[in-house]
């Protein structure tokens, strides 16, 4: 799966699961590269047939409104949509 | 004029004219207008640029921009869940525009009957209250009267309840 990585601090995994034109998705993405945290996106949408199945079963584990952006943090913690607080909370 | 500015000119009149307003974060606004177009062309129909779109414009129906949830949304939230659309008070920056949850049913059969309800089907009478405009007898079956009457623009106070 194609995965983008961003470099920046390491604070464990990080993944953001987004929309290629969501712009809350755009929005929670810069709010990561500006907060300097390494993390991995993809862009659901692009992805096509199973791909985009097995990656949607991912995402309904973790939100299973499967709504965008979902992010996921070190395995264990999931914050849905674009809330600031709550992920610079979460990255301290 | 870009495709983008547009289509912005022409959601922006028509928003205008029915009582609708755009979120004045105009950046914002405006990738939400790309998202649209880059639907367009890869689906054929403007769908919902923040929900995972199935490109069949069957399945799509209920979130092609203006979404069936869109009306909801303003009333619950004062957005639309894109927040390409927002309330008066966003609209003039006495508020600003939240995240909000996504009231799209998951799955096919709970958007189906989501229609139904929306469409006032079944024996049991109205699933919506009625409203006329007492301006010029508009009738508007919804959750709550339009902000403005898209006929005459009429504002919202001066609808009565019809049925
Ligand atoms: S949420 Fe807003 S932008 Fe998205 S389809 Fe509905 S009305 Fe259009």
């Amino acid at each position: 799966m194609k995965f983008e990585k961003v470099e920046g601090v390491d604070k464990g995994k990080i993944v953001l699961y987004a929309l290629s034109t969501c712009v809350w998705c755009k929005r929670t993405k810069q709010f990561l590269s500006n907060l300097g945290v390494k993390f991995e996106y993809i862009f659901v949408d692009l992805l096509q047939g199973t791909e985009r199945d097995s990656i949607m079963k991912d995402v309904e584990k973790w939100n299973p409104r499967c709504s965008f952006p979902t992010m996921v943090i070190g395995d264990s913690k999931c914050i849905v949509g674009f809330k600031e607080d709550e992920i610079r909370e979460a990255l301290k | 004029m870009s495709d983008t500015q547009n289509l912005f000119a022409k959601l922006d009149s028509d928003a205008r004219k029915n009582g609708y307003f755009l979120n004045p974060d105009s950046a914002f606004t405006m990738e939400l207008v790309e998202g649209l177009l880059a639907n367009e062309k890869r689906f054929g129909h403007q769908a919902c640029p923040c929900r995972l779109a199935d490109g069949n414009r069957q399945e799509d129906l209920d979130i092609i921009c203006p979404c069936d949830y869109r009306d909801a949304d303003l009333d619950d939230f004062g957005a639309c869940y894109c927040a390409l659309y927002v309330s008066k008070d966003i609209a003039e920056g006495k508020a600003k525009a939240e995240p909000l949850p996504d009231r799209r049913p998951m799955k096919r059969d709970e958007r189906q009957q989501f229609r139904e309800k929306k469409a006032g089907t079944g024996a049991s009478g109205l699933s919506h209250p009625v409203w006329r405009c007492r301006v010029c007898g508009y009738l508007a079956a919804r959750d709550e009267p339009p902000g403005v009457c898209p006929i005459c623009k009429a504002t919202k106070d001066r609808f009565d309840r019809f049925m």
